[in-house]
């Protein structure tokens, strides 16, 4: 069965571009990058240029790129060195919805004594914009705020928080994972201090990533060990992964110009989806979105049934309920948002990619209404018989 | 991605008994949209033999609730009322082969929706919402469940940690907030079901045992609090209740030593060991 991949901001395709640069740097060109022989210090350059791609995605200078292990490590990384950078700045904030790998960071540094503010977001997944003003100080260490959020593609005026962040004197860092290669991620135009990103959400290899340090941010390491990365990431580098990262950024920045081209899939998709069915309702704010994202509830039924369903033809997306997520609880961005109960545990998102195309679109508009009508028949809460079940 | 049996998976794809029994003699409901999953049980009872007849059920779940309800009423059907009563969530989930640890909360809910409909049946077939024991105390205020419904799974299904527990019922899966509380009762349970063998006392211990039961205590109570602290402790003799003892590193030349080998080391002996335990500086 050909599968139909719309869970795009889960992980993404290799491209096949990026494997066949990665390729030799396995058995043929595996020396490492900080030898003293040409064999393997020739690497060094092949780094350089991956280095080179990446930071040009982003606007940044190479020499403020540093690759990690991925995303996760990139937060770590960027809220650690700041809040040990301003020791006797007690005071953190990020935003309710972020994702876990910055989230329960700044949940551990406020078991260990920090004042951590989580912002909320409205019934659309905006920022609450006036409740940050309120609560930044001139105490506050690090504000991390994500630049477009993970599952409902909702964008975040990150220029603007930046501006108010330094108008305090504090850092600003932005976990960029979702929105690198989506829409233009410029760091000079926004001024973020720190930016993290993820190479598998770009159609590179998974387990890379890197952080956008701005010249002049004070910076401690997270991974502390050899001189790699000029002394701000040991461990010796994975050159297959970071070549193939830049060959997928390289890619992404072409990619960028035809972002319309995913944004009218996206949308004859949501169109065809609300058009068919009934009780149904898109999940963040639809006028600053992601181009590749919708999150659509579908009312009164449960989510992991309606993916089980689609599997079935091979089509793939993914759910904010709680059966999915392993925790008895809907995704915490939905409850954020206060998406109710009704229609939070039925949420899908559809994320696309480059290789998506129309067809697939049209598949998943016509099996859904079916699968729908199907749990729906099953459901107590079906919307005629409501209050069958209190 | 949850590894469901073949089973669960056939039941979930081409349910059983969907619907409602229009003039049902009896109808048990369970669940919320809040909680995420909810179940609404109706039964066709024959008056004279009390034999099940026809059930039907609506679900709102993931694959593994829909597959329990509905493997639920092949099971009851043909079977009286008191055969019915007998059937467990175990039971539930043998017949789907087994569930995911996580989703063992989607047969509980079966069990409670038949609960309910047997209540209902007996409460002259008006409908039944399954509700804990009102005089049992609600322990999880985020899923509503109660002191005995943990109880009950604990003994049913034979748990042992306080992740089991809220796999089975969901108790703690939210804000998490009342774990202890879960640990409490879990180990409460457990005492019951194997109380420990009666303790000999420490004066009846060989030497060696004596100095297991000492050294243990000391490295696991004792020696990580210290250790904070820069500090250590050793065993030096034992004679009798009387245990000698030397602190290490920062504690050796601390003033408070004295002080910490009776008001902190003594005393975790004698909770852990044995109130006749007296502890001394050698």
């Amino acid at each position: 069965m050909k599968v139909i991949y719309f869970d795009n901001n889960a992980t993404t395709r290799t491209a096949p571009e990026v494997l066949e640069e990665m390729t030799p740097y396995f058995c043929e060109k595996y020396g490492n990058a900080s030898s003293m022989h040409t064999f393997g210090g020739s690497n060094k350059r092949a780094i350089e240029k991956a280095r080179a791609n990446v930071a040009s995605l982003i606007n940044a200078q190479p020499q403020e790129v540093i690759f990690t292990s991925g995303g996760t490590e990139a937060d770590s990384t960027a809220i650690y060195s700041s809040v040990n950078s301003y020791p006797n700045k007690k005071h953190i904030i990020t935003s309710a919805v972020e994702h876990p790998a910055v989230l329960e960071v700044f949940k551990k540094l406020a078991s260990q004594g920090y004042r951590v503010d989580f912002i909320g977001v409205d019934t659309n997944g905006r920022f609450d914009m006036d409740s940050f003003k309120k609560l930044i100080d001139n105490e506050t260490a690090l504000v991390s705020v994500m630049w477009a959020n993970s599952e409902t593609g909702t964008i975040f005026p990150v220029k603007e928080i930046a501006k108010i962040t330094h108008e305090y004197g504090a850092l600003f860092h932005t976990d960029g994972v979702q929105a690198l290669g989506k829409i233009i991620t410029d760091v000079k135009e926004t001024d973020v201090d720190l930016m993290s990103f993820s190479s598998h959400k770009i159609n590179g290899p998974k387990g890379m990533g890197g952080l956008y340090i701005k010249t002049g941010t004070r910076f401690l390491p997270f991974m502390v060990g050899g001189h790699q990365e000029r002394l701000r990431r040991a461990g010796t580098e994975n050159v297959p992964s970071i070549v193939g990262f830049g060959k997928a950024a390289l890619l992404a920045k072409e990619h960028l110009k035809e972002t319309d081209k995913i944004a009218l899939l996206r949308d004859t998709l949501e169109k065809g989806l609300l058009e068919k069915i009934e009780n149904t309702k898109v999940n963040g704010d639809r006028e600053n979105r992601l181009p590749n994202t919708t999150n659509i509830s579908f009312g009164y039924i449960e989510g992991e049934s309606i993916l089980m369903m689609l599997d079935e033809y091979g089509i793939c997306a993914s759910s904010g309920s709680a059966c999915t997520s392993g925790s008895l609880e809907p995704s915490h961005v939905l409850r954020a948002m206060q998406v109710p109960f009704q229609f939070a545990h039925g949420s899908i998102r559809f994320s696309l990619g480059r290789y998506n195309t129309l067809e697939e679109v049209k598949k998943v508009v016509e099996v859904m209404p079916a699968i729908v009508s199907r749990l729906r028949a099953l459901s107590p809460f079906n919307p005629g018989t409501f209050s069958a079940v209190k | 991605m949850w590894e469901y049996t073949d089973k669960v998976m056939e039941h979930f794809k081409n349910p059983k008994n969907v619907g409602e029994i229009k003039d049902a003699d009896a109808t048990g409901q369970v669940g919320s949209l809040v909680c995420g999953d909810a179940l609404k049980l109706t039964l066709k009872i024959d008056k004279e033999t009390q034999v099940i007849k026809d059930a039907k059920f609506l679900t709102f779940g993931c694959a593994s609730a829909i597959a329990s309800s509905s493997v639920l009423t092949e099971m009851i059907i043909g079977k009286t009322l008191e055969e019915a009563a007998k059937i467990t969530n175990q039971d539930i989930a043998n017949e789907l082969g087994s569930l995911p640890e996580e989703k063992m909360h989607c047969s509980v809910m079966g069990m409670e929706a038949l609960e309910a409909a047997i209540k209902s049946y007996k409460e002259g077939g008006k409908p039944v919402v399954y509700e804990q024991e009102s005089s049992s105390k609600i322990i999880c205020k985020c899923f509503n469940v109660s002191e005995e419904t943990i109880i009950k799974a604990i003994h049913t299904n034979k748990l042992t940690t306080v992740e089991d527990i809220t796999h089975f019922t969901k108790a703690g899966g939210a804000c998490g907030r009342c774990k202890g509380e879960i640990q409490s009762i879990l180990n409460k349970v457990l005492a019951c079901e194997n109380p420990l063998p009666a303790k000999k006392q420490f004066k009846d211990l060989t030497i060696v045992e004596k100095i297991k039961e000492v050294e243990k205590v000391l490295n696991t109570e004792v020696k990580p609090r210290l250790n904070l602290d820069g500090g250590s402790i050793e065993l030096v003799d034992i004679q009798g209740n009387i245990i000698s003892v030397r602190m290490l590193g920062m504690c050796g030349g601390c003033v408070n030593a004295k002080n910490t080998i009776k008001s902190f080391v003594e005393k975790v002996l004698k909770e852990k060991i044995d109130s006749s335990l007296e502890v001394h500086q050698a």
